[in-house]
């Protein structure tokens, strides 16, 4: 298992490395899923408003914009960063990885900020069935960011204290996949949550 | 040793005929043309699936009797078989075959029951609204201007529509006799069409589990003329106390009670759910079929 | 909540007398491993174990212990309801019973037993060292340990989910359910749930990336083909589930809206969620089932499968169908004509690969030589029995005739003739085909017989007239029912056949005993004189599996290479690389179960300290270095020869 194949990128280097870049595809294709039903969920309950605010009244659009223009610059920087990585700059992989990571911490800040201005307005969690299933999505997918914000800087800590080597390279490249996998999954929210709710 | 196994459904089916006095079971004992509808379809489906269990039975008695080890010589070695096009074909084809013509009988006859009940001539459907809280159910009949709990009564020779709903968990509304079942829920109004052929006591019930007191959560339907139907009716107009919001919210929060009437419904003050062109206007019994809510649940599909 | 409501349920003479029965069972386990001095010995070899076999083992030794949990629920309800009016369980002990048995039976016994065996069997006849991520399979089993554990102490504290174990709102929602049974049923199922999820994606890496060498999919034993769809059904399904409940959850303990009846909930969202999962769920517990018959049918023909490819492909086209028949476990819900109608054809069209395959087996007989050894006995008694759980099946599928049969004990007939014969029949069928892989001794054929005639004959006697009651109006999930009804005579019947049935199951365990102490100890490693890879390396199982890899060149390619007299397993031995053990994922998953209990309880200080702690698991993993063991080639050549009985 501890055999290194010369001819693939370091994070594919070995049997290990390469299963576990696959395992984590299933894994991703199981959170597909698992945010294929928070949408059919959203969608299923968009209409139930109750006596609570319908989402025209409650999306603001520049926060909004400003959540999509970070998490898609992070997306690219954390491209680079495997950029990086795979020509051997460990160094500008890690200030890549690092950007990335205070991206996602500032939309995440933007977000808490965007759901305090709901609680603000009297619209919770508990307020109508829309209101829920809109605040567990994003909440959700939230949650994800700030998992990933952990998970993210404890392999740079690793790649700090051991260097670029077979396994670190290889957590790299799968938390890559994880940080491009919650972009598209804002893509959708971007277009099926708050562009189809003002218009 | 392995007949034995085939042979036990039939001995069971035969116990179950002894044991069961040889009354009709009740599905098949219907008294309507819904239940009738539903009985024969049933009829019609265990004559297929019985065709279908017979050929597989006979196929494995034939392998187990020509192809067991004790038949064959001791240096007999099984021939590698690949499949065979021409038979896995037949037995695709075959059930495919089936399965449309089932599927056409299920079209028909869903069509057939989910509709008003032909054959009364230009009578129109009796409506009653029927919806259950905790353990009870609750009859109005706006027609008519009376509700009742726990008991039904209907006409016979006439199609009768009923609105079914409920003011707490999901129960499920079932006179096996008359017709097929349906849920009530909370949030949107079922409808069943069924008309009673002759006069009689059936038993009705819910049939989807609602907690604690849900296995006495039974009423009897009484099927009778139109003249004793109306007379009843007349009766529990003219001598029953009315049935106001507070009595009728007392009636809500008790779990169990036994038979009552009322001279008034509770449709005026408490509403069936998303059925607000109707019952404002308890007179008007224009039949919209285009209801908003018979999709819903379906926008699931992903 | 006061101890005392803590403790209600123990008020309850026979959960008080169950309560100390199991009391007195955990003192006498923990007093007996310290006496024989075996807490390090369990502790290493098996509480700290990634090794797939064992790991399998210890799936199926819960699952077995839910069965007996499950078991007692069931006779309970059938003698219950033996005679009218009874008065052995109340309404609310006889909800909390049939809502654990199903959920017991479902997702605690036949889920492990499938995974059990799939743990065991998978790497061997693939040619694998182990699973792709062997610490993931532990933290798997013991997640699905933690969840079995979380639910059975409910019926202790705090009382059981009673809702039934679909847990339809709003009767399961916090205003009709407002114990805390219903959030067992959600922290239960979540954490066992997740490690299924994590089952799946391991399983699917497992038989992609690693079987051996020139073994195409079209090469594999049907019963890996079964695995790989089962796996890639859980990897769909149970993100669908795991939302559901966290939504059940919310709902219930942080109030919001999705399924209330009032601020615009929807109570038959939670149906639709639950049965997309659901019904899914049928075919993970049913296909792996169907792969254990391949090979036992195959395997006692001595002939190889009929129609192969028809098998893998109707195995792919009703794991897609799967998918798509959600709505037929509601039509009475008021859809229209179209809706029910198609939703009855899909459902319909499942029958369709079904029979193909029912018949392929029955082909596969022909012209072969057929011995009646006890898994192939199971494998013979599915075909009948099955079959009837089928089309019983096609006519619920008829929307129109399912008003009449859903809800009744008709359709409580109609699934236990499908989940018995069929899942039970199979996962029987598989424990006594691969025991002596596993032990390396075979279990009694006799006493394997016996349990088997008492378990066919007192299943037919059990479920049989329940379909005859569902047809007269018999409702399922009445605790009781009154004399003029007419369904006390069949009613008792029923229950002298679940009487038959536990006998059958008592057996059963009695063999294990029996033949742990008296059955010959197998040294070919092909007992059967089969025909997959499994029974090429040694039994019991070296912990490295295949000493060397063969290379494979077709299906059933050891049985070929029997016959042709080639070794497939000959070859210069290397040095084996392997993972070590570790206690991470069972102390994470006992962390885990403190959380979720908590959690039902909201305890949010402590549901706080304990998120926390699994976190702290996650980073212990994840800044570990663990490079694994080798196993030196002196070492694989003492164990071959031992196990050959050279020593």
């Amino acid at each position: 298992m501890s055999k290194e194949n010369k001819s693939v990128p370091l994070e594919y280097s070995t049997e290990e490395n390469e299963l576990k870049i696959f395992g984590f595809w299933v894994f991703l294709g199981a959170e597909i899923l698992l945010f294929a039903t928070l949408f059919s969920v959203y969608f299923a309950l968009v209409d139930r408003t109750g006596s609570g605010p319908i989402g025209k009244e409650l999306f603001e659009l520049p926060p909004v914009l400003v959540e999509t223009f970070v998490l898609l610059t992070s997306s690219f920087l954390i491209g680079l960063g495997v950029h990086a990585m795979r020509i051997g700059r460990t160094k500008a992989m890690i200030v890549f990885y690092i950007l990335t990571l205070v991206l996602g911490a500032v939309f995440l800040g933007v977000e808490i900020n965007e759901f305090l201005t709901y609680i603000h307005d009297g619209a919770t969690i508990q307020t109508s069935a829309f209101m829920s299933s809109l605040m567990t999505l994003l909440g959700t997918h939230g949650a994800h960011v700030t998992f990933g914000l952990l998970w993210g800087s404890g392999i740079l800590l690793q790649i700090k204290k051991r260097g670029l080597n077979a396994k670190t390279a290889n957590k790299a490249f799968i938390f890559s996949l994880y940080w491009h996998f919650l972009d598209v999954v804002w893509i959708f929210i971007f277009s099926f949550v708050y562009l189809k709710g003002v218009l | 040793m392995k007949k034995k196994v085939l042979i036990m459904p039939a001995v069971m089916a035969f116990l179950t005929f002894i044991l069961s006095g040889c009354q009709p079971l009740m599905v098949f004992d219907a008294k309507g043309p819904n239940a009738k509808t539903l009985s024969n379809t049933i009829i019609f489906s265990i004559i297929v699936m019985a065709v279908i269990l017979l050929v597989v039975y006979v196929l494995l008695i034939n392998m187990l009797a020509k192809y067991r080890a004790s038949k064959q010589p001791a240096d007999y070695e099984p021939p590698h078989e690949e499949g065979s096009k021409a038979l896995e074909i037949t037995w695709t084809a075959i059930p495919i075959i089936i399965v449309t013509v089932l599927a056409i009988v299920t079209v028909f006859t869903t069509s057939k029951v989910e509709n008003q009940q032909t054959g009364y001539g230009d009578k129109k459907p009796l409506v009653i609204y029927a919806s259950s809280s905790d353990w009870k159910w609750h009859f109005s009949y706006p027609e008519q201007g009376i509700e009742t709990v726990n008991y039904l009564n209907i006409p016979t020779d006439r199609p009768i529509e009923f609105r079914l709903y409920s003011f707490g968990p999901i129960t499920s509304f079932w006179i096996p006799q008359l017709a097929g079942q349906k849920y009530a829920m909370s949030d949107m109004v079922t409808k069943i069409h069924l008309a009673a052929d002759e006069e009689g006591s059936y038993m009705g019930r819910n049939s989807n589990f609602n907690g604690k007191g849900f296995a006495k959560m039974e009423f009897e339907t009484q099927a009778m003329s139109q003249d004793d139907f109306d007379q009843w009716a007349k009766d529990v107009k003219a001598h029953e106390p009315k049935l106001t919001e507070a009595k009728f919210n007392k009636l809500l929060k008790t779990s169990f009670v036994g038979r009552e009437s009322f001279s008034s419904t509770h449709l005026s003050f408490s509403p069936a759910p998303m059925d607000m062109s109707e019952h404002s206007d308890s007179k008007s019994k224009k039949d919209d079929s285009h209801d908003s809510h018979d999709m819903k649940g379906m926008h699931m599909s992903h | 909540m006061s101890m005392k409501e803590l403790f209600a349920p123990m008020k309850e003479p026979m959960i008080f007398g169950a309560g100390i029965s199991i009391l007195v069972g955990a003192i006498a386990i923990v007093v007996g491993l310290t006496y024989f001095k075996k807490w390090g010995w369990l502790y290493k070899n098996w509480l700290t174990t990634v090794d797939h076999k064992k790991i399998g083992v210890m799936y199926i030794f819960v699952a077995l212990i839910m069965l007996f949990r499950g078991g007692i629920d069931a006779l309970l309800m059938r003698a219950q309801t033996a005679i009218p009016e009874n008065g052995l369980l109340n309404a609310e002990h006889y909800n909390e019973i049939f809502t654990t048995h199903g959920l017991i039976m479902i997702i605690f016994m036949a889920m492990p037993f499938i995974i059990g065996l799939m743990n065991i069997v998978i790497p061997l006849q693939i040619g694998a060292r182990d699973v792709a991520f062997p610490r993931l399979n532990a933290l798997s089993f013991w997640l699905f340990a933690a969840g079995a554990g979380l639910l059975n102490i409910s019926f202790i504290i705090g009382g059981s989910p009673n809702a039934g174990w679909s847990s339809y709102f709003p009767l399961a929602g916090i205003e009709f359910s407002p114990n805390v049974g219903n959030n067992y049923y959600a922290w239960s199922l979540q954490i066992s749930g997740l490690g299924t999820l994590m089952t799946g994606i391991n399983f699917i890496t497992t038989i992609v990336k690693m079987r051996a060498p020139g073994m195409t999919l079209m090469k594999m034993p049907m019963f890996t083909w079964s695995a790989l769809i089962t796996n890639i059904i859980i990897t769909f399904a149970f993100p669908v589930l795991t939302v559901a409940l966290a939504l059940m959850t919310l709902d219930r303990q942080f109030g919001t809206k999705f399924f209330a009846m009032q601020d615009g909930g929807m109570d038959m969202l939670w149906a639709n969620l639950f049965w997309v999962w659901g019904h899914p769920e049928v075919y993970i517990v049913i296909l792996p089932a169907f792969g254990i018959f391949s090979e036992v049918i195959s395997t006692f023909s001595r002939k190889n499968l009929f129609g192969y490819t028809s098998m893998v492909f109707s195995m792919i086209a009703i794991s897609l169908l799967s998918f798509m028949v959600w709505v037929h476990h509601f039509y009475t819900m008021g859809h229209g004509v179209m809706v029910n109608g198609i939703f009855s054809i899909t459902t319909m069209l499942i029958a369709v690969p079904t029979g193909v395959k029912i018949f392929n087996w029955l082909l596969t007989m022909r012209h072969g030589k057929i011995t009646f050894t006890t898994p192939m006995l199971y494998a013979l008694a599915f075909i009948p029995i099955f079959t009837i759980g089928g089309v019983t099946g096609v006519m619920l599928a008829m929307a129109s005739a399912d008003y009449q049969y859903h809800n009744t004990l008709f359709l409580v007939a109609h699934f236990h003739y499908v989940l018995i014969p069929g899942t039970v029949f199979g996962v029987l069928a598989g424990y006594h085909f691969w025991w002596p892989k596993i032990f390396g001794f075979r279990l009694n054929e006799k006493l394997g017989k016996s349990a088997f005639w008492c378990i066919v004959v007192g299943f037919n006697v059990a479920f049989f007239p329940l379909f005859i009651l569902g047809l007269d109006g018999y409702a399922r999930r009445m605790y009781t029912y009154s004399a003029d009804t007419g369904y006390g005579p069949l009613s008792m019947v029923s229950f002298i056949g679940a009487l038959v049935l536990a006998v059958g199951f008592a057996l059963l365990c009695y063999n294990i005993y029996y033949s742990f102490r008296h059955s010959p100890r197998e040294l070919t490693g092909d007992p059967w004189d089969a025909r997959s890879l499994e029974w090429a390396t040694q039994s019991p199982v070296p912990e490295y599996n295949f000493a060397i890899v063969p290379h494979i060149n077709q299906l059933d390619e050891f049985w070929y290479a029997k016959k042709e007299g080639r070794d497939i397993t000959a070859g210069q031995y290397e040095r084996i690389h392997m993972p070590n053990n570790s206690g991470a994922p069972m102390w994470m998953a006992g962390v885990l179960f403190l959380f979720s209990f908590f959690f039902v309880f909201s305890v949010w200080s402590l549901v706080i300290v304990f998120g926390i702690a699994t976190l702290g698991f996650m980073a212990y993993r994840s800044f570990e270095k663990d490079e694994g063991h080798h196993i030196e080639v002196a070492e694989i050549e003492a164990t071959e020869r031992r196990l050959r009985g050279e020593l």
